[in-house]
């Protein structure tokens, strides 16, 4: 019996140690929720996206610190003067497997990414391309997307599209094999299979534990590429990842390492590194249900919500009270900045509205999705809210898929929201509130509005088109009020930048290892903690 | 005995057609599915969605779908994991945690007994103080506590063990101690009951007055009827290994099927959350019945 334990006890040691540790010969490590997927025709969410831009690379590559496009596969671009056709001139170059890469494989990936078929769930951000819309819906097999040779591709789009450089750097519009998925399907991203473009390619990956990426020989710039080998680690729980970072296993996380109870200690280190990040914390209203279906209701709930509270004494970390919905930092585009907080004035709205002091006015249910952060942020609105208006406001709170149900249902009064951009455009966080937008979830629609959006969307001049977006912004915030927002997120990250260069935050918190490397060698950074 | 053996293995199987009828149904009652983000997909990306996963049929088809799968052994795709079969992801992370569920049980049986032992020789002395004292404390502690306390002495203080991570064998000691306290605790008062109750039966008191000596009484025939508790213990405790592993697991970053279990049911992903409780439930009955003929073998009459 007991040879027979210690035997299997070896057995199971042996299988569960499968994947060989060898950790000396990785530079770096960084922590990565386990991603949904890394095929870049179907990847959405944060932690895939990471995993893609350092793979795979578009036709531009976002160049920090202000994220402008650069040149990636593409040498250069041109657009026509009605700004809806652009040429993209390709360099030479090949996949990690030799195989050349042309313009004709973008051509097949975007159409693979709008394909019924693959479900892409980025889909909709290659919606400026003429035709896109239907591509998607399987109404139609034409799409503005053509290779005229090898290295020139030519795109056109449905409404000029001035971000469209930004865009072209999205992790859903990298190119994809063809050879590769058509022969191996669904399974083409495992490392035994995957060829990227990028610089690093796929070596090894185990679920739930890590992702190992290898530098590529064949990518056309390697030389400018420090790290041999990276590590992406996956850690759902904030304190497990966080002692791995304080023991020395990891060398960067993101918020996902960081315990909240922790904050005060470690913002003052000099490993703190925060910077204002492209997402907004709001409340949505519900329209639809008397008495937010009254602007002046929702004006005055906006009106009398300090955000600056809970920024100095809930969150800590760098978020810093919102003055619009969208964040700023945005290249061309500037916010309505406008003071959110003005209790006199939100009394007066409240009593104009019919409840004065707050008289008869119905209890209203603000739903959230469970979690310390955002409970301990509900009090402190509720408190302000029976403080300067003298009403009550219920807390309720829902796991996180029951939460996104319920909103979707539209079975709220008010409910907490937030919006990470996709791209750096004032349009991708207002286009929300359009009558029939997915997200938009709030009941409220306007044709005045919608025609507004769309007219933003013709206009080539940037200055007028800004100034249309701001108009936009102006009536979800103060005349319509049909969001409150709260604050602006920030990037908050953990790591030594007395050994690491080229990790600076930045509005996305994109992690390009293109730029990372050690201050000191390559090998002495692993070695010495 | 054989015919007992084929009685046992065939009430499983209706017993684990069960489990997925219910499991299918309770995971689709649920509200909320896995494509429901605080990002919403375009209606047409969504149905194109739908669609690929089969979510667009009636809920009895796709039962059917899924059930005709299993009997060929197939658990689905992975509705979050693209490209992943429930297959593959419960053999990346089985090894894992049996591997730690294994180690937990070997520490808590080596642990535990010789504390009830040496309680039990020693009884209503210092040595019996001592060892149920520490037992007490094993039962108290939750293994969500004593996680981060062995964390902060053996990483942080000591700098002795790795603080979580998976892949060499130092790194499954620390969660298989954290998982195997408990158990070990309640093994150890297992173990004392049992001795005390077998050093007082007569066969105890006639291999002692035919002048065997003490450790020849103690191991050769006292230990076997007494450690009949703790056999008949193991399935309970292999259950609660089972459960525990998961909140372990999460502590320490392990990839084993505990983070995965509980994301799949966070995430809505259908078919890996079933894929788990079918997993977990065909270990616990199979398990408890190893349990079963291990105790009929120390004490035959235990077996009807």
């Amino acid at each position: 019996m007991k040879t027979f334990l210690r035997r299997l006890f070896l057995i199971l040691i042996a299988a569960g140690a499968g994947c060989a540790d060898d950790r000396a010969e990785v530079d770096f490590r960084f922590l990565n929720t386990e991603p949904e997927t890394i095929d870049p025709g179907r990847v959405g969410g944060q932690a895939g996206g990471r995993i893609v831009a350092n793979l795979f690379e578009g036709l531009t590559v976002r160049q920090p610190p202000s994220l402008a496009p650069g040149p990636g596969i593409a040498k250069r671009w041109n657009t026509s003067p009605d700004a809806r056709t652009w040429t993209f001139h390709l360099r030479t170059s090949t996949w990690s497997d030799g195989t050349p890469l042309t313009a004709h494989d973008f051509v097949w990936s975007w159409r693979r990414v709008l394909d019924p078929a693959t479900a892409g769930k980025s889909a909709q951000l290659l919606f400026p391309i003429a035709g896109a819309r239907d591509f998607n819906s399987g109404r139609s097999r034409e799409l503005g997307v053509v290779a005229v040779d090898d290295t020139t591709l030519v795109i056109t789009l449905e409404t000029p599209t001035p971000y469209f450089a930004d865009l072209a750097a999205a992790p859903p519009l990298a190119p994809t094999p063809r050879h590769v998925i058509e022969a191996h399907g669904e399974q083409w991203t495992r490392p035994e299979t995957i060829v990227s473009n990028g610089p690093y390619v796929l070596e090894a990956w185990r679920l739930q534990d890590r992702m190992r990426l290898a530098r590529n020989p064949l990518y056309w710039n390697v030389e400018s590429i420090a790290l041999t080998r990276a590590d992406a680690v996956a850690g759902d729980f904030a304190n497990a990842n966080f002692n791995q970072y304080e023991s020395g296993l990891l060398d960067w996380v993101d918020a996902g390492g960081i315990p909240l109870p922790l904050i005060d200690a470690l913002t003052p280190r000099d490993d703190w590194h925060a910077g204002p990040f492209l997402a907004t914390y709001f409340l949505r209203c519900n329209a639809r249900n008397a008495p937010l279906d009254d602007a002046r209701v929702r004006r005055a709930l906006s009106l009398s919500l300090d955000a600056a509270a809970i920024t100095e004494h809930v969150t800590r970390a760098g978020q810093v009270p919102a003055r619009g919905l969208v964040p700023p930092g945005i290249p061309g585009y500037e916010g309505i900045d406008v003071d959110l907080f003005d209790p006199e004035r939100a009394r007066v709205l409240l009593a104009e509205a019919g409840f004065p002091n707050g008289e008869g006015f119905p209890r209203l249910r603000f739903l959230f999705n469970t979690s310390e952060a955002h409970r301990q942020i509900a009090e402190v609105l509720q408190q302000q809210w029976r403080k300067h208006l003298g009403i009550e406001i219920e807390l309720l709170n829902q796991e996180w898929k029951v939460f996104t149900a319920t909103v979707r249902a539209g079975e709220y009064d008010l409910a907490r929201g937030s919006w990470i951009g996709d791209v750096l455009d004032a349009s991708n966080f207002l286009e929300i509130f359009t009558a029939g937008n997915a997200n938009n979830r709030t009941g409220w629609e306007s044709s005045d509005y919608d025609t507004r959006i769309a007219a933003a969307a013709r206009e080539t001049d940037a200055t007028l088109r800004a100034e249309i977006l701001r108009t936009c912004e102006r009536t979800v915030v103060v005349d319509e009020a049909i969001i409150l927002p709260v604050y602006v997120y920030a990037v908050t990250n953990l790591y030594d930048a007395s050994r690491w260069k080229g990790l600076e935050p930045d509005l996305l918190n994109s992690l390009d290892l293109r730029r990372v490397r050690p201050r000191v060698g390559p090998r002495a950074g692993s070695a010495s903690r | 005995m054989t015919g007992y053996l084929v009685r046992r293995i065939a009430g499983t199987i209706p017993l684990l057609l069960a489990i997925v009828v219910v499991s299918f149904l309770f995971m689709r009652l649920a509200p909320g599915g896995p494509f429901d983000t605080d990002r919403a997909f375009d209606p047409q990306v969504r149905a194109n969605l739908e669609a690929r996963y089969g979510l667009d049929e009636p809920l009895l088809a796709q039962l059917g779908t899924y059930v005709g799968g299993l009997l060929q052994g197939d658990l689905g795709p992975s509705f979050k994991y693209v490209g992943w079969s429930v297959n593959e992801i419960i053999a990346q992370g089985a090894p894992v945690s049996l591997t730690l569920g294994a180690s937990a049980l070997l520490i808590a049986l080596m642990v535990g007994i010789p504390l009830g032992v040496i309680a039990a020789l020693y009884h209503n002395r210092w040595g019996d103080h001592l060892a149920t004292g520490i037992a007490l404390v094993g039962v108290c502690v939750p293994n969500f506590v004593l996680g981060p306390v062995l964390v902060l002495i053996f990483v942080f203080g000591m700098g002795l063990l790795p603080v979580g991570g998976w892949g060499s064998p130092a790194q499954v000691i620390l969660p298989a101690v954290t998982l195997g306290a408990v158990r070990a605790a309640y093994i150890a008062r297992l173990a004392r009951a049992g001795m005390l109750d077998v050093l007082q039966q007569d066969y105890v008191r006639t291999a002692r007055a035919k002048g065997l000596r003490e450790s020849m009484v103690i191991f050769r025939h006292a230990l076997r009827i007494a450690m009949l508790p703790v056999v008949q213990y193991l399935g309970p405790a292999i259950a609660s290994i089972l459960v525990g592993s998961v909140v372990v697991e999460r502590i320490f970053d392990l990839p084993g099927l505990g983070s995965f279990f509980i994301n799949a049911a966070l995430n809505r992903d259908y078919t890996l959350a079933m894929g788990s409780v079918l997993l977990y439930s065909t270990l616990l009955i199979f398990l408890n019945l190893i349990a079963d003929l291990l105790a009929h073998r120390l004490d035959p009459r235990t077996a009807r």
